[in-house]
This record gives structure tokens, sequence and C-alpha cells, in this order.
């Protein structure tokens, strides 16, 4: 079985925030939500500066806080370790909100939980996530890490890379290459 | 930008990080995944269908697929044979779709009334508009003559318009892209090669080995093939050079920063050849074989030695020969990337000349990983009657001045609008196609003292900005995704055209450029010079011209031709260049018969007084200008723009992150009130901030009294004698935190 994982490179990445816009458009997010975001994180002071750039969202957590405290089961794992939410099983009670330590989900106004799917629509038909094929500056790598030949498990391997908040334990999924 | 502070906090996260942990606790078994994916995720069971179209958010103009779900506007796309994009659109190309679905947009024609002696809007038939327009420009014509009637442009459909005026018998037809923006540009090139950087830019990034950047900031401006081979050289590890008085995207992904101060470019820029001839590190065949002027050059940068540089750009001298010897070392693939928006202090032509000079002297003009030649496709027009002569032209109205300008001033013609006791009246009709002359001009003032002196002011837009609300007529259009254009034929390293075509119908009674322009020609008895009955004949002619048809290109979307010439010189091939020499002219012979520095000289401009800072003013990857900022897509992204500001100053003006504040100019002028965003991030003698903000008619709901607009504290300019660009960074503002 796939095991689906993301590569963003912040040494590539502008913060354009394209990927915002293409996931906002794709998903038909609603204005106002997001389900990726942009942070820059300087560090230094003038004029010795450092900034890193990274797009953010669900890590995909291999062992995730929100589908343990979800109680109806809407948070749960899909196939390639995808962590998705069913709309229609969620009664928007916001555990998974409050247990996420990415804080990558919101209640979508329709009254249930929202978050970034990996574009499993996409996947399914063999295509990146949106935010991965619109990517102006090639700053993305989705694929298999079950796969050891392909490109993120190659580039995981070569790269100096991080997750985010890996103290929380949650076994992320979206690996910043730095 | 949409960031965490949107709906979070970011720093609460970084410092609360363990607030989910579950550290110790293994998880067997991780995806069981025996679910059935819910439908609405998987978004099955929809009917997709696609149109191609070029975007017009930004003249990269890249070609895409707008993508319809059960007919209803879903999402744009890059199209994967497009050399602009290589498929990939921008956040702003992206957020296209927001053009269409806008709910501000303009939906009828509009004729200003007087209605209980107050003027207002009053909807009008397309038909009564378009009598209104011709009548007037009809009157101004038997009066005055066609030449009092301009046109100021911006966008595809401005070609339309350009070619109606032309019809009508004026040919004062400008673009504030010249006199505001790149016209220094423009001259500089021509004047040293030959030739003009074009658009897209000639520039070989993804095979330069060294990028000099001055003042581009590359990734917050958008240009999309550029920032795409810009990232690509950074990851092969490209040396880039970036000087900027502010630590940009750009200058975060570069080997040099070097935080310049402001106003003193040509000084570092004379030291660096300074040092390539002292050093002898330039190209010596190259420079023998192709140039003119070398020994002259030599002598004239004998003085700009790095410790001269270094008291006025604060650059150390060591820096300076490090990079210079950088560059080199990377030559000829090394590009002093020649700018775009390059009207900053009114010497420009000078300083983007002596950038040029510098690619010559490292030989990178015709040589991989410098400049390209670029090749554009040989589409045949469709054939119309030939122009009437216009008796005057934009130059009568300024004699003497500007000689070397080779495109009408939009300033100049905003300028000569306004009569004074010694000229006789210029200009008075406009006719303004896409452009937001108040935001675009500098000194708003002056444009509005102009529009008061016209006897038709007519715009054509698909918002209602602030030109709309002084217009006699408005004529709304519909957007790009609404209508045909003409073809987009645009130079790059192979030739290509592209096609837009309607994937909506226009909404409410909005109409495309094309049938306006031809309607309004029929009724002003000019239907000669729109021959094809509709756009899509004029379309399918040109095509056929090179071997392709609409039918083909509605299926393509773009269309890649076979390359013509060679990229890069052959190695020791004589050229002849389009300069009075024929060779590469370091010794400008044009600037010397025209009384200007045949070489340029640095010098000093006015410094900020106490307390003030020099105003700079920039781009943000999602928005172009302020016809952006009300897109609701791109709004969400970025709804108001910053003042970044210094640590160190905020602290004397005690000046919190995030506070709000009121900037006053040297002339007292004062904008919006506008975040601040205390940042290491800049240098402390200037402030910066996105241009296109602060807007001031409340029919664009989102982007209303948003943020501040920087062209409202531009009151003064610094004119550049070669072409008449206006240089704008020559304001300085103070902090005022009352009635904000």
């Amino acid at each position: 079985m796939a095991r689906y994982a993301m590569a963003i490179d912040t040494k590539r990445c502008v913060g354009c925030s394209d990927c915002v816009a293409a996931c906002q458009t794709e998903n038909n997010v609603p204005i106002g939500f997001c389900r990726d975001w942009i942070v820059e994180e300087m560090h230094g002071q003038y004029p010795t500066l450092d900034l890193e750039i990274r797009s953010e969202r669900c890590n995909h957590c291999a062992d995730s806080p929100c589908v343990r405290s979800c109680p109806t089961g809407a948070s749960h794992y899909a196939d390639g370790g995808i962590v998705l939410v069913t709309p229609e099983e969620c009664i928007g009670c916001k555990a998974c909100i409050v247990s996420c330590p990415y804080d990558a989900r919101y209640v979508h106004p329709e009254g249930y939980v929202d978050k970034c799917t990996f574009c499993i629509h996409r996947v399914k038909e063999g295509k990146d996530p949106a935010c991965v094929s619109v990517c102006p500056t090639h700053a993305f790598i989705f694929g298999d890490l079950e796969d050891t030949n392909s490109e993120i498990s190659k580039v995981l391997r070569t790269r100096k890379n991080k997750t985010l908040i890996p103290e929380a334990g949650t076994e992320p999924h979206i690996f910043y290459l730095i | 930008m949409k960031n965490k502070v949107k709906r979070r906090e970011f720093i609460k996260i970084l410092g609360a990080g363990t607030a989910g942990a579950a550290a110790g606790v293994s998880f067997v078994n991780a995806f069981p995944a025996s679910k059935t994916d819910s439908a609405k995720l998987l978004q099955t069971n929809s009917e997709n269908e696609i149109t191609p179209t070029y975007c017009e958010v930004c003249f990269w103009k890249c070609a895409g697929w707008v993508h319809k779900k059960d007919g209803k506007a879903w999402k744009i796309t890059g199209n994967e044979t497009d050399l602009n994009s290589q498929g990939r659109f921008c956040p702003r190309g992206t957020g296209g779709i927001g053009m269409y679905t806008d709910p501000d947009r303009l939906k009828t024609p509009l004729i200003r009334v007087e209605k209980n002696g107050k003027q207002v809007f009053r909807k009008a038939s397309w038909d009564e508009a378009l009598d209104l327009v011709a009548e007037r420009m009809k009157t101004i014509g038997e009066k005055w003559g066609p030449e009092c009637v301009a046109l100021f442009t911006h966008g595809s459909g401005g070609t339309y318009f350009k070619n109606l005026l032309r019809g009508y018998g004026s040919n004062n037809i400008a673009a504030p892209s010249y006199a505001q923006c790149r016209g220094p540009r423009a001259e500089a090139y021509l004047l040293t090669f030959g030739e003009g950087v074009g658009s897209p830019e000639r520039t070989d990034i993804k095979n330069a080995k060294c990028l000099v950047l001055i003042g581009s900031h590359i990734g917050e401006n958008m240009h999309n093939g550029q920032v795409q081979e810009f990232t690509e050289m950074v990851a092969n590890g490209g040396t880039v050079i970036t000087v900027d008085p502010r630590y940009s995207t750009a200058a975060s992904k570069s080997k040099y920063w070097l935080p310049i101060k402001p106003a003193t470019d040509l000084a570092l820029l004379l030291a660096w050849i300074n040092v390539i001839i002292e050093e002898e590190l330039y190209d010596k065949k190259y420079v023998e074989q192709y140039t003119y002027g070398f020994e002259a050059l030599k002598r004239a940068v004998k003085q700009n030695t790095p410790e001269w540089a270094y008291p006025l750009t604060t650059i150390k001298p060591h820096v300076i020969r490090q990079t210079a010897r950088e560059m080199a070392k990377a030559a000829p693939s090394v590009i002093i990337h020649p700018g775009r928006h390059v009207t900053w202090y009114g010497d420009d032509t000078q300083r983007v000349r002596a950038g040029a000079i510098l690619n010559a002297l490292l030989g990178s003009w015709g040589r991989r990983g410098g400049f390209y030649a670029p090749a554009k496709a040989h589409v045949k027009k469709y054939p119309h009657p030939k122009y009437p002569k216009p008796k005057k032209n934009w130059k009568d109205a300024f004699p003497d001045q500007f000689p070397l300008a080779n495109l009408a001033l939009s300033s100049g013609i905003c300028d000569a609008t306004i009569p004074t006791p010694d000229k006789e009246c210029s200009f008075k009709g406009w006719i303004v196609y896409g452009t937001n002359l108040p935001q675009t001009l500098p000194q708003p003032e002056k444009t509005l003292e102009a529009i008061q002196n016209l006897e038709l002011l007519v715009a054509i837009d698909t918002m209602p900005a602030e030109i709309t609300g002084w217009a006699d007529v408005v004529l709304p259009e519909c957007t790009y995704l609404e209508r045909y254009d003409d073809l987009r034929i645009s130079q790059g390293r192979q030739p290509s055209i592209a096609l837009r075509m309607p994937a909506f119908e226009p909404k409410n009674d909005t109409k495309p450029a094309y049938w306006i322009a031809q309607k309004l020609a029929a009724k002003l008895g000019l239907e000669k010079y729109f021959p094809a009955k509709t756009i899509e004949e004029y379309l399918d002619y040109r095509l056929k011209s090179i071997g392709s048809s609409l039918e083909e290109m509605k299926k393509l979307g773009v269309k890649n031709l076979a390359p013509e010439q060679d990229l890069y010189f052959l190695d020791g091939e004589e050229y002849e260049f389009a300069t009075p020499t024929g060779k590469i002219e370091l010794y400008s012979t044009t600037l010397a018969d025209s009384g200007f520095d045949p070489i340029p000289k640095f010098t000093r401009h006015e410094e900020p007084p106490d307390g003030f800072y020099r105003l700079l003013y920039g781009r943000a990857p999602m928005h172009t200008f302020g016809r952006t900022t009300n897109n609701p897509i791109l709004n969400d992204l970025m709804d108001e723009n910053q003042v970044w500001i210094n640590p160190k100053v905020a602290k004397e003006w005690d000046i919190r992150n995030g506070e709000y504040l009121v900037l006053e100019n040297q002339d007292g002028k004062k904008s919006n009130k506008v975040k601040a965003k205390v940042t290491e991030r800049i240098r402390h003698d200037c402030v910066f901030m996105v241009h296109g903000f602060g807007h001031s008619r409340k029919q664009m709901r989102r982007n209303y009294l948003r943020g501040a607009d920087d062209q409202k504290l531009i009151s003064k300019v610094k004119l550049d004698p070669i072409m008449g660009g206006t240089g704008m960074r020559v304001n300085f503002v103070t902090f005022r935190k009352e009635a904000v």
C-alpha cells in the first residue's frame, strides 16, 4: 500500500501563495478560509538575516490526534495514509481542531470540519495535488514513500529536511527541504 | 499574504508546539482504509469543460485553460505547451477566475448627468453611450482637430482602440508602462545595443551562473517564466547578487545581499565597471570585436573606485570587488538584470545604461546564460485602409524636451491637458482603456486637474476603478474570460502564439473591447478600419497566414513554431548592431549628439530631511497593481498593504508592529491609514509598501480604504531629461499617529 507524503523545498519557495489560490479554486474552499497557507519565518538582525518561507497544511500524520479525538469516526485514514474528514459524518464538535498541533483545520460554513485532502480526488486519478501541480517554482514533490525509487523517497534521502513540531510525536508527513 | 495570522496566531503555535503531543504512544495499523471516501471530497459526478485562454491579469500573458464544472466557473490552469508559463500559472493567473466572479464589476454603460444640482451616473444603453462618445469626438475633431483626443491604454483590448484612434486621426496613444515604468530601460538598451530587452525579457536566467538584481524583486514581482527560471537557477547553485535597501524574497535566496543606500545604485554600477576594467576582468575579445568607446569609458570611470563608492552606497569596497569578481568568474553567463519598473530618480536611462555597459563588458549580450536573441511569430495583419496623417503628434505638446522618447508619455499628455497661458490647448478628450490613471500616474492631483479641463473622458474598464468615477461615459467591458482578443504573439526562445476565447457569456450588459471599438467606429463613420465583420473572422484570417486556423487553435490554445535563428552569437562571427556606429556603444554617440552624457555619470540625489524616510514601493506576488486588489480570491490572499519600517526607526517613533499609521510626505500629502510592519528586512533610511492599495471607491467593496496608496504620496517627480520618465522614488514620508 502506498504512503503518500509531500516534500516542500524552502530554497525554491518564494511565498507567492499560488498553492493557496489553486487549492481554493480546485476544492471550492470558501473565501475567508484556507486549507493551506504561507508562513514566513525570519531570523537575525539587519543586515544578517535569514528567511524561511513555508507552504503549510495538514501534515497527514501517521499518528493523528485528530483521528483519535474524533467521536464519530469522521476523521479517518484513507488510502495511502491520507487523513480525511467525511463531511456527512462530522458533527462539528471541533475536538479535532483543538487536538491538531498544526492548526490545520477549520469549520466550513456548512457546519463540518474541513482541511487538506492531499487532493485525493486527483491522486486517485494519478495526478498531483493542485498545490503541487501549480507551483511555479517547482517547490513541491508529492509521492509514495513506500516506493524507494519515487522522487520523494530519493530527495528525502539526499537533501537535508525537517518536519514541523516533531516533538508532538504525530509522525507528520510534510517534509521541508532546508 | 494569507498566513497564519488570518485565523490563528502563528507565534502561539511555535511557542506551544507540544499542544497536541501524545509522545510515546505507538501507533499500529496506521490506516485501515476500509471506509468509502465521501463523494463530496472526491468531486465525482461532475461534467467538466475546458476552453483556451491567455491570462490578462498581467502582461506576461500566460496561456492556459478555463475549466467549468457543471457549467459553472471552476478554475484556471496552465497550458502545458505554453512557453511563458510551462503550464504553471502564478497566483494571479490561478485567481483570475475572481475577475469574472467579482460581484463589484461594472454592469452597464453609465452616463454622467446632472440631477438636482448634483452630478450622478445614470444607466444607459450601449447605443446611447456610444452616440454620446461619437458626438463629442466629432465636436472635438471639428473644433480642435482629432489630435486633441488621446488614448491611454493598458491591456490586450487596447489594440482596437488604438486602431480606432489612428483611423480617427490621432496618434496620441500613451501607456503608463512607458514613462512610469520601463521606458528608461527600453531607451538605455536601444542606445547601447541597438535593440531593447522586450517582454517577456530576453534574459537567459535558467542558464546563467550569476544574476545581479538591482531593485528587481523577482518572486515578489511574479513575472512567471522569469520566476521559474530564477528558482531553477538558485536550485542549481547559481550566484545571485541582490542590491536592494530591502531584504526582498530574492535577497533571501541570494549569495550576496547588498543593502544599498537608496538612490546611489549608479555609483555602485560605476564602481563595478571600474573594477572590471582595472582588474582586466572584461571579455577582451568581445569588447574589441563588438564594442565602441572602451578607452573613453576606461578614462571616465577611472575615479569611480570602490573606495569612492563606499561612502555613497554604504557598500564596503571589498564587497564591491568580490561581487565584481563573481560576475567576471561567471562571464559570459552573467546577467546584470535590466529591471522592469525603473523610473526611480530621474537619471534612470543613465543608470540602466550603466548596467547595459556592464553586460557588454562581461560579454553577456548574445551569449548563453546572458541575453538571447528572441524570436516572434510572423502573423499577417488583417488589412485595413491607410490611416490619415495627423497634423500634430504628442511631441508637439512639449517641444525641445525628451528628445529620445520613442513612445508617448502618459504623464506628458496629462500635463499638456492643463491649459497654460503660453500654449494653445493640446488635449480635449481622453479615452482611457484598462488603466486607472489616478493610481497609475504620479501627482494624482495634477491628473484630476487635467481631467477638469476635458470635454470628454471615456473610461473603458471591467471594474469601477477610480478613473471611472471621473468619466463622462463609462463603458463596461467584459473580462478576458468572456471574450476573444487578438492573438498573443509574444517574444521568446521560440516563436509562439496563443488564443483567448470566451469561456463564459459576458455577464450583465458588458461587452468585449472589439465589439465596443467597432460599434464606436461605425458611429464615427470609421467602419472601414474594422473590415472584419467579427473578431472570429479577424482571428481566422491571421491564423491562416501561419498555416493554422481558429478551429485548430480552439483545440490547442497554444502553438509553438519552429525556431528560425540562433539564440546566441556564433563564436567569432561579425555582427552589426543597430546603433550609429554599428557597434555596442559603451560610449553613446546618440547621447553625445543630443547633449547628454555619453557615458553615465553619478549625480547625487536629494536625501530625506530629518525625521523623513524615502518612500519605496513595489509588488506583491498575488497582485497586479490596483487592478486585482478587489478580486475575491486574490484579495483573500492579501487584503491590505503594510508599511515596512526598520525596528530602530519604529523605536524612535514608538511604533508597534501591526499598529495603524498615517504617512505624510514632504508636501504635507497624507496617506490613508496603513499597518506598520516593523521588520529587520529594511534599512533605516527608507520605508516600503506594496503599490495598488488604498482605493477610494466604495463600489469596490473589498479594497475600499484598505491600506495606503503610494501614488498619493508621490506628489513630486524627477523627470528623465532623455526620455521623459517620471522618477518617483524622490518622495519622503514621516509618520503621523493622529486620526487613525
